[in-house]
């Protein structure tokens, strides 16, 4: 059974790389047809058998953990290819295989149309490749090959529209803020490789506990000795804030909405954006044995939540808020984890990828329909126009929202009360944070959604005469999303967060007792239905539907208000337009400042004190020597033999006397 | 072991005795009063009609080595020969895969007309 | 007493090998001109059915054979199927080529196969005489394929060269050689082996003083300092095909050599002859690397490119322990690779008036023919030792050897002269990428498999950069 699951996992994996190496190589003389036909065929392939792969490992109860290759081997270091699979694994590979496979058919009609169609099928192939390595990994080697590789392919697929400035603006912005992320997690595996004298999961986590009773300590300023399991999770952490957009290394993502819709909402909606909370859960049995870094982990998520969601209330790009909107779920994610939640952020990180890709595509199917036109200012009444749209939008939104019953109301609901309950320090701050955020969140998806599809018709005449639904390859995939979006909350809650018996996640993540908040609540949890009535009486509820009443009041029915509250507020907004400062700041201190070092040092040091006295003047001097030395090959045979001889006389001096 | 060696070494000391011996000693003790007609060549008391270093044809040449070649085969056979019985088959039929070689050999120096002179 | 007659099978690959090529010689000595690819065709069946009959034997262990100067182990049978793989790509590249330069064609193809034999013996002997066999086979042809063109004045120069030198490192072997045979005894290494470990110490001089005349011969073979001047003025005056044949195979056979007659021959001497070889390292490495940045001629650079690598190989060797001479030997086989890739491209793009001579005609090489410009920027930067390609995973092996022994120094300089070395080979990538070309025209290889085999050999080096994991723990478990 081990061989089966094995073979089915290299093939899950590499079909992706098949698909992407071979359109991709072939790019300039493959046609459309065959793109569409091999990478979708091939995508098609790999969910079919994750599923199967699901059945095999969640209901049957089966695990793997194998060697496919060994890289290098280096003294006693090894660096393999492996596939651990386990029950997080399979979660994983069904996610994104299923968000992939709706982006493939998806981007079929986004990019008809669009010269580079056949590159871009063979990045979002390589994407989904990288993110399966990412995924399947049994070491950090491979964890870390994953994670670059996601890194690459999304900085080429935002920067997809290459003539575009923002475009490039974009795609280097987040390439270069998620060098400072990944940074931190080669030193974490560095610290790692260093203390455990491993780099393989299984035996990493076996020695984990035993590090944390011996309290070993490491010295990083001369004198202070931090634990090394705190140090580690904390760079772990760092690495996980860049990929999964945390403050304050979020800057990133907004931009990233340079790139084409589909691109949005598989990347930085759906999947690569979780491989940070994804990281973290895998690591759980490093990460709990360190107060510290859990703390710093719910801390930086529920401050995200709540303020990078205020962000997205004054955005006016229709794809900007959803991104916004991803920054406050995704720290609404890292809060449960810091809570020790891991199902729950898990749970949300499912549910998220359901109805946020559909969010993303309702928006770009809204996209498409005005002709590329994003801002919503220039929308509104779009509901007469594209109905499937139009209710595909507010099942997403809903389902964001927290509204019972659909999805996300029980994943975010799991994670508010865990924080709730959680003890660690910080968790009274995360709770006021996540709580408001669930305002926040209703407020700013229905401003947007209320913006586009109610209230008058604001765009040109000629664009209004044009508008109607899109074809059935983007109005298909909206539907199938809905689905899950609707439905994926009730049926998995009870497997995923109060296992009892039948669980979706098993022993593949580690609490320690003592931070195991789900167990508390699962006390109070008595079944779908339940929990839907009951929360008519919570806090969190009447937060959303107040938020959904407001934005209805100010968009709707009273659409002069919010300028009135511009004017009244106006530094809060401000503020809020600004984005606090982070990207003034970057702009400033960070890329101006690094420019006029740069300057200096390129002047004073690189070009004067290196380049000519070391690189070149070096380079001066063995030039010389090299003229000098080729005179010792003068062509004549006596001369030859003459060297060999005296060669050898010399060698015979040596090694005798 | 090496004083085994010893007249191979009273040998040696014999020869450069005698042959430098005799080089010096003529030197030393021989009248040395050369002229002109002393150390022109001498043939027959004419002239000498031509150089004496002759270029001679280089066919010759290939001719010599392809006999030495071949005549080297002897050097194996005869104590090959002198041994045969008791070296057995095996050791007859090494022989003959030598020679077979060396027959292949023969048949391309033949087919490109190495042995013909024109 | 009749004597007792060796086992023959695991020599069926040489035996196998000698018939094929008499066979081949007699076919295209009596074929008409209009059936002259029959010698290639059978050629390349010799040295295919070569590996198929060493791969055969291949799950058997250790095998001495032919009253003890002859042994088949994993070193041996792993360095015949390179040396024959090698030369059947050797044979595939220069078949136009001879074709061009009318060169005569049984006599190219029945010296190449000799001197593979020679190799094939020479990698596979396990006494004094057999080893001496065996390289004098392998050497003798390919002076003969240098002056294969007899009117060429540059060729005969070339064997001539060779011709001498090579006598006198052959000399110089020959006399090391008896000169252990007269301390020890014996010819057969396994013989020697023992009598060496029971000499007191105090005996060990007359060894060492036969151990420089051997490390002398074999230092000739590799082309490594001070043994190294013939290595450019032979590439250089060779035809390309012929220089090609010079710079893979007998560097793996030379490897052989140093295996059989210092690792295998002189482990208890082995201080003695690590420091001689690690002089000849240093000065290789060194003397290799900067030279090779002033030539303009492409073949004289990788001629001196070659001394380097060399260079670079000993160091595992130097290492001394099993690790180091696995190390070794994957560099040596990379290095073949390497090395059979590059010269077989210039081979093969001197035609039709074009001669590549000098690396300035290789300008504009990508606009021209960009595939095969990515396939020399593969070797280039291979060669170089540039992550991820296999010249990187080759000379990480042997730094690590010599490392792991403690001779950091050793690694430090190599290191800093492989930067110095950097420089000439990526300058190739710079005019083949950068530079304008002096004529526009396309530019391609003949034939349609020497296009195949190209991209074989230049992904090869790609592949076992990447996946390094199966060649390098076959040449660890031949140790």
């Amino acid at each position: 059974m081990d061989n089966l699951i094995h073979n089915i996992t290299l093939v899950i994996v590499f079909a992706p790389l098949v698909g992407a190496l071979s359109t991709g190589l072939f790019c300039r003389k493959i046609s459309k047809g065959l793109t569409f036909a091999i990478t979708i065929g091939l995508m098609t392939l790999a969910f079919g058998l994750s599923v199967y792969l699901a059945k095999l490992v969640i209901f049957d109860g089966y695990t793997s953990n194998e060697i496919v290759y060994t890289w290098v081997k280096s003294g006693t270091f090894q660096f393999n290819v492996g596939f651990l699979v386990d029950k997080l694994t399979v979660l994983m590979l069904l996610t994104v295989n299923f968000v992939s496979l709706m982006v493939h058919v998806y981007s079929i009609g986004y990019m008809e149309g669009d010269k580079g169609i056949v590159r871009f099928f063979s990045y979002i192939s390589g994407f989904t490749f990288a993110m399966l390595m990412l995924v399947t990994a049994n070491n950090f080697f491979q964890l870390f090959f994953g994670w670059e590789g996601v890194g690459l392919v999304s900085y080429l697929l935002i920067g997809f529209w290459f003539n575009r400035p923002t475009a490039n603006f974009g795609s280097l912005k987040a390439f270069v803020v998620n060098r400072v992320g990944d940074f931190g997690f080669i030193l974490a595996i560095a610290a790692i490789l260093n203390y455990f004298g491993t780099i393989d999961y299984a035996q990493v986590f076996a020695l984990a506990p035993q590090m944390a009773a011996n309290n070993v300590t490491m010295s990083i300023i001369g004198g202070t000795h931090s634990s090394v399991i705190s140090v580690i999770g904390i760079l772990l952490l760092i690495g996980a804030m860049g990929k999964s957009a945390q403050v304050p290394l979020h800057v990133w993502l907004p931009e990233s909405m340079e790139g084409p819709t589909p691109i949005s909402a598989l990347i930085h909606a759906a999947t690569m954006v979780t491989a940070g909370i994804f990281m973290i859960c895998r690591m759980s049995p490093i990460i709990e044995y360190s107060q510290v870094t859990l703390s710093l982990i719910l801390v930086i998520g529920a401050t995200g939540a709540l303020f990078t969601g205020l962000v997205g209330i004054v955005q006016h790009d229709i794809k900007r808020v959803v991104a916004y909107s991803t920054l406050s779920q995704l720290g609404y994610m890292m809060a449960a984890l810091g809570a020790s939640a891991y199902a729950a952020g898990m749970f949300h990180l499912m549910t998220h990828a359901a109805f946020k890709a559909l969010l993303f595509l309702a928006a770009g199917s809204v996209i498409i329909a005005m002709h590329h036109e994003q801002d919503m200012r220039n929308m509104g009444g779009l509901r007469k126009y594209m109905p499937i749209t139009y209710i595909t939008f507010l099942i997403g939104a809903l389902s964001l929202a927290a509204i019972p019953p659909f999805a996300g109301f029980f994943s975010k609901d799991a994670i508010i009360e865990a924080v709730k309950t959680a003890t660690i320090a910080g968790s009274d701050y995360a709770y006021i944070c996540v709580l408001i955020g669930s305002f926040v969140t209703a407020t700013y998806i229905f401003r947007a959604f209320f913006l586009t599809f109610h209230g008058k018709e604001r765009m040109s005449d000629k664009l209004k005469q044009q508008l109607h639904e899109t074809k059935f390859v983007v109005t298909g995939p909206l539907m199938a999303l809905a689905i899950p979006a609707i439905f994926l909350g009730m049926l998995i809650i009870k497997p995923i967060l109060y296992p009892n018996g039948f669980s979706l996640l098993g022993k593949s993540i580690f609490v320690l007792p003592q931070h195991n908040v789900l167990a508390s609540m699962g006390e109070e949890f008595h079944g779908v239905l339940a929990m839907v009535n009951h929360s008519v009486q919570t806090l969190p509820f009447w937060f959303a539907v107040s938020g959904i009443f407001v934005t209805w009041l100010c968009y709707n029915r009273f659409p002069e208000l919010p300028a009135k509250i511009v004017k009244r507020f106006g530094i809060f907004y401000n503020i809020l337009v600004m984005k606090y400062g982070f990207d003034d700041f970057n702009q400033i201190v960070i890329v101006r400042g690094g420019h006029r070092v740069a300057q200096w040092l390129y002047q004073v040091t690189d070009s004067e004190f290196i380049d000519d006295t070391f690189v070149n003047g070096s380079g001066r001097v063995v030039n010389a020597v090299s003229i000098a030395m080729r005179q010792l090959q003068s062509g004549y045979l006596y001369h030859y033999a003459f060297a060999m001889i005296v060669g050898l006389v010399a060698f015979l001096v040596w090694l005798i006397f | 072991m090496l004083t085994n060696y010893f007249p191979i070494l009273v040998f040696i000391a014999i020869g450069i005795a005698v042959g430098g011996g005799l080089i010096i000693f003529s030197r030393l003790i021989a009248p040395n009063k050369p002229n002109a007609e002393k150390l022109s060549p001498y043939e027959c008391g004419f002239p000498a009609f031509e150089d004496a270093r002759l270029p001679f044809d280089v066919r010759y040449y290939l001719v010599a080595i392809l006999f030495i070649l071949f005549d080297l085969e002897t050097a194996f056979f005869v104590p090959w020969a002198v041994v045969l019985h008791k070296i057995g088959l095996y050791g007859f039929l090494s022989m003959m895969v030598f020679l077979l070689i060396l027959v292949v050999g023969f048949i391309y120096e033949w087919k490109k007309g190495a042995l013909e002179w024109e | 007493m009749p004597v007792q007659v060796p086992d023959l099978t695991p020599a069926v690959p040489q035996i196998y090998v000698l018939i094929m090529t008499c066979v081949t010689l007699l076919v295209s000595l009596f074929a008409s001109k209009k059936h002259s690819a029959w010698t290639y065709i059978l050629s390349q069946l010799t040295l295919l059915g070569a590996i198929v009959l060493t791969l055969l034997y291949f799950h058997h262990k250790s095998q001495v054979t032919f009253h003890g100067n002859m042994i088949v182990d994993h070193v041996s049978m792993l360095l015949t199927i390179f040396i024959c793989a090698i030369t059947f790509f050797v044979l595939l590249y220069s078949r136009d080529y001879i074709k061009q330069h009318k060169m005569p064609n049984t006599e190219y193809h029945v010296l190449v196969l000799f001197s593979t034999l020679g190799m094939m013996i020479l990698v596979s002997s396990y006494s004094f005489v057999s080893i001496y066999v065996g390289l004098e086979l392998f050497t003798l042809p390919l002076y003969a394929l240098i002056a294969l063109r007899r009117d060429s004045a540059v060729y005969s120069e070339a064997a001539m060269k060779y011709f001498v030198m090579g006598a006198i490192a052959s000399g110089m072997l020959l006399y090391g050689l008896s000169m252990i045979y007269g301390a020890t005894g014996s010819v057969q290494i396994a013989e020697v082996v023992k009598v060496i470990s029971a000499l007191p110490s105090s005996q060990h001089l007359i060894i060492l003083f036969g151990l420089v005349f051997v490390i002398a011969g074999v230092a000739f073979k590799l082309g490594a300092v001070p043994f190294h001047m013939w290595v450019p003025d032979v590439y250089d005056g060779s035809p390309n095909t012929v220089t090609l044949m010079i710079a893979t195979g007998p560097k793996i056979a030379a490897f052989g050599l140093v295996i059989r007659l210092l690792a295998e021959t002189m482990p208890d001497v082995q201080l003695a002859w690590s420091h001689a070889l690690m002089l000849i390292a240093v000065l290789s490495i060194g003397l290799g690397n900067i030279v090779a940045i002033v030539q303009s001629n492409i073949k004289r650079m990788l001629a001196y490119s070659s001394i380097a690598q060399m260079g670079y190989m000993l160091l595992g060797v130097i290492a001394g322990t099993a690790n180091g001479y696995a190390a070794a030997m994957f560099y040596v086989l990379i290095y073949s690779l390497m090395s059979l890739a590059a010269f077989g491209l210039v081979a093969m793009l001197s035609r039709d008036g074009i001669d590549i001579q000098h690396i300035e005609d290789l300008r504009g090489l990508n606009e021209r023919n960009p595939w095969l410009a990515f396939m020399m920027l593969i070797v280039m930067f291979s060669m170089a030792g540039i992550p991820p390609l296999a010249g990187f995973m080759a000379k990480i092996g042997v730094l690590e050897a010599v490392i792991a022994v403690g001779h950091v120094w050793l690694a430090a300089v190599a290191l800093l002269f492989a930067i110095v070395g950097a420089y000439y080979y990526i300058r190739v990538v710079k005019v083949m990428y950068f530079d304008d070309p002096l004529q526009s025209t396309r530019i391609d290889l003949p034939t349609g498999d020497m296009r195949v085999a190209l991209t074989v050999n230049g992904l090869s080096v790609l592949a076992l950069g990447i996946f390094p994991g199966i060649l390098m723990s076959l040449c660890q478990a031949a140790f």
